[in-house]
């Protein structure tokens, strides 16, 4: 505690100290010294989420752990949160921040029903609300510390191939997987992963689903996203073996129970040492 | 982005380094908390009361600047009185929490404070909220938080059972809070809790000679203990078998 | 009308001597003219229907409709002028939406029909303004069931377990009276509230009208929409059917 009230908030100033009469302990300091944050930190985070496209729609899961630092925390969050009967948006980074975005999601298709225009929201129209949200909010210095996909199907979404001339299959037009993060950088593509799992499972993914998207069956689909999720419990210090997943198909939203990951380990029981140790 | 900045406190700040608790049971919930207020490693207060009223049957645990969460839970509690008045009813366990947790991440650029909200309300009788630093809300069936709850999440995980009546309820927070306590220097002196029910709020105290206690050996052998007991053969380190 | 021309009939902000404000009663005198609007708490929802009268052939269909969705699970429908219904719909959903921001929760209806009724109160204590020309019924279900609220021009609320205002309420309210409305099931209840509003029509005969249907509950998942096209038709047809054998 300083005990010289004069130097509370002040930064060093010879017209006031002159002769550098305050005791060395509590001398009077720049207050800058120690620099301003501006920008606050995530704190109880989510690790990654992984999505891809496949024959009925769009598939995503994330686990329900959240953080706080490298404590387990919160072991059963969900952060897969349905949007109207469409959309799907599942965030990694700050739970406190995705609890904000998904009130104002809960708002926006609040005004959507009242309005009761007949028109619902599409996952493109989401999507685009979140990247200009999260767009403002990093230009205000203040972003919401995400990264989240948007992942939706709709009937009669019809969007312009990127080549029109080799126009892509209907069904393509009525699927929908982007990302959005707190820059409010946005992209889209038939696999996508955040956090950890871009590094990890998204080379797995592409493998997997690339060129496969209009035939793999939910059941397939299962299959891969298991393994990757697998793949991040192993390699993630930041996972857990508690995940869920979301399908969006023309039915609309359906999020799973948590599952629990079958893992194996027996495979270690013979290794000995770090090198030529044989017992 | 890895490490938590738990250096939030401004300097010479009073901070409630601080092991708090709540766990709800089929009646009602317990809260607990030690009572150590510290600036440094001096104890500015050995027997403060960190559990704090905000409605009838609602109260909160406070960790984190003191300054900071009374002038929160003050809100709150000013804010419950207008609510009780405007519904006409007790408001319930999860508007307290809506609002503590409403100030915390509005305000979390500048407040240091882990809050749990616990109490009994008629919709939905006992529950717990955790409100950790950056604002978020997660309701649990226990929670614990303060500097000292890091070293006791093992004990609670293995203990927990669901479907406890009372009494085992306020076994297992003393229990964790002396444990917490033992282990965190910012956590220590008495233990205070509280028992919510839809009846009473019941204040429970264990003075600081009275904890509970558990594994006090030497836990560091070597030369030290070899001298007391030259007879007995010290082994220098555990041994698997 | 004895009111006419004492002047104390020209300001909200007026009294006349007996403790009459006249702005207040004209209000009313709109409402009453308005097409009938009936609401029906039930077993396990709520059903509101309008007497939506048109007033030109050249309208759409489904044109100005009087019900309104204020959150998921909240509907509102007016009696009086359509421009003030919208308003305070507007109003209600602001209310809705401070509360949710608030309490990261769907409001309780209680609350809004409170904060609504202040809201209308108001208007009938300024000479600057007028009070509102409308009537209100709002409807929602939530944890604790089903219930039905009515705003009134001078900013009075009341609960209800069935509700009707505008030109044709004492009848609809004699026939209310008539069900048994903690028995009835939802479709039951959309048959009834058609059958009532196609008999209060009678006596407005000359003009057309558009049969308004609504309800929440399990049905609707729990939110408020305008029934399904199916059974809207079956309770036209009912109703014109029933229409015959009452006379």
């Amino acid at each position: 505690m300083d005990h010289f009230p004069s130097n509370w908030g002040r930064p060093r100033n010879d017209a006031i100290d002159q002769y550098a009469t305050y005791p060395i302990h509590s001398r009077p300091k720049d207050s800058f010294a120690e620099g301003v944050q501006r920008t606050q930190q995530p704190i109880v985070t989510g690790t990654s989420v992984l999505a891809f496209k496949f024959k009925d729609g769009i598939m995503m899961a994330a686990d329900t752990l959240a953080s706080y630092g490298s404590l387990a925390r919160f072991k059963d969050v969900q952060r897969l949160h349905a949007v109207g009967n469409h959309t799907v948006v599942g965030a990694g980074g700050d739970m406190s921040d995705f609890q904000y975005i998904q009130n104002l999601l809960e708002q926006l298709i609040v005004d959507e029903i009242s309005a009761q225009d007949h028109h619902t929201l599409s996952p493109a129209e989401i999507h685009e609300y979140l990247s200009q949200v999260m767009y403002a909010r990093r230009s205000k210095i203040d972003p919401l510390w995400n990264s989240l996909l948007v992942g939706g199907f709709k009937d009669g979404e019809k969007y312009q191939p990127s080549n029109p001339r080799r126009p892509l299959p209907l069904t393509v037009y009525l699927r929908f997987l982007a990302y959005v993060d707190l820059l409010g950088t946005t992209y889209s593509a038939s696999t996508l992963a955040t956090g950890y799992g871009a590094h990890i499972a998204q080379p797995l993914l592409r493998k997997a689903v690339e060129s496969r998207e209009e035939i793999l069956t939910e059941e397939q689909a299962l299959k891969i996203m298991e393994a990757c999720m697998k793949v991040l419990f192993y390699r993630d210090a930041r996972s857990l073996n508690k995940y869920q997943v979301a399908t969006i198909t023309k039915d609309g939203v359906k999020i799973s129970d948590s599952k629990t990951l079958d893992t194996s380990w027996s495979f270690a029981e013979n290794i000995r040492g770090y090198g030529a140790q044989t017992q | 982005m890895e490490r938590i900045d738990f250096d939030r406190l401004k300097t010479g700040e009073v901070n409630l380094g601080t092991s708090i608790m709540a766990v709800q049971f089929k009646d009602g919930v317990v809260i607990g908390a030690d009572s150590r207020t510290t600036t440094g490693s001096y104890i500015a207060n050995r027997v403060t009361d960190k559990l704090t009223h905000v409605h009838d049957r609602i109260y909160c645990c406070r960790s984190g600047s003191a300054a900071d969460t009374q002038a929160v839970a003050d809100i709150v509690h000013r804010f419950l009185q207008s609510e009780a008045q405007e519904r006409e009813e007790t408001p319930t366990v999860h508007i307290a929490a809506s609002v503590f947790q409403k100030i915390c991440y509005g305000n979390k650029d500048a407040l240091s404070a882990g809050i749990i909200v616990a109490g009994w309300d008629k919709d939905v009788g006992p529950s717990v909220y955790n409100i950790p630093l950056g604002g978020g809300l997660f309701r649990q069936p226990w929670a614990i938080g303060g500097s000292g709850s890091t070293y006791v999440y093992g004990y609670c995980d293995a203990t927990f059972k669901d479907g406890w009546g009372r009494d085992e309820t306020v076994e297992f927070v003393k229990n964790t809070l002396a444990l917490a306590m033992s282990r965190d220097g910012s956590s220590g002196g008495v233990i205070r809790m509280c028992v919510i029910t839809e009846d009473s709020v019941q204040r429970l105290f264990v003075p600081g000679n009275e904890l509970p206690r558990f594994w006090e050996g030497q836990e560091v052998l070597g030369a030290a203990s070899k001298k007391i007991g030259s007879d007995v053969e010290v082994v220098p380190m555990a041994v698997e078998v | 009308m004895t009111s006419i021309g004492t002047g104390y009939d020209l300001s909200a902000s007026t009294y006349s001597p007996d403790g009459r404000i006249f702005q207040i009663e004209y209000a009313g005198k709109a409402v009453e003219n308005s097409g009938t609007v009936i609401g029906l708490k039930v077993k396990d929802g709520i059903v509101l229907a309008v007497e939506n009268l048109i007033h030109s052939k050249l309208l759409v269909p489904e044109a100005n409709r009087r019900i309104q969705t204020v959150d998921r699970h909240i509907g509102l429908a007016t009696a009086g002028f359509l421009a003030d219904g919208r308003q305070i719909a507007n109003r209600a959903r602001d209310e809705c939406a401070s509360q949710r921001d608030l309490f990261s929760r769907g409001p309780e209806l209680k609350t809004i029909v409170n904060r609504l009724g202040l809201y209308v109160q108001a208007y009938t204590l300024y000479s600057s303004v007028r009070p509102f020309g409308i009537s209100t019924i709002l409807g929602t279900v939530d944890k604790n069931g089903p219930s039905l609220h009515v705003i009134e021009p001078s900013g009075v609320s009341f609960g209800y377990h069935g509700a009707a205002i505008g030109k044709g309420r004492q009848l609809a309210k004699t026939e209310l009276e008539k069900l048994k409305l903690s028995e009835l099931s939802m479709s039951e209840a959309v048959l009834e509230a058609a059958r009532i509003i196609y008999l209060v029509h009678e006596d407005a005969k000359e003009k057309d009208f558009e049969l308004e249907v609504s309800w929440i509950g399990p049905e609707s998942n729990f939110t408020h929409v305008h029934v399904p096209n199916e059974l809207y038709k079956e309770a036209c047809t009912k109703a014109k059917a029933a229409l015959e054998t009452f006379d």
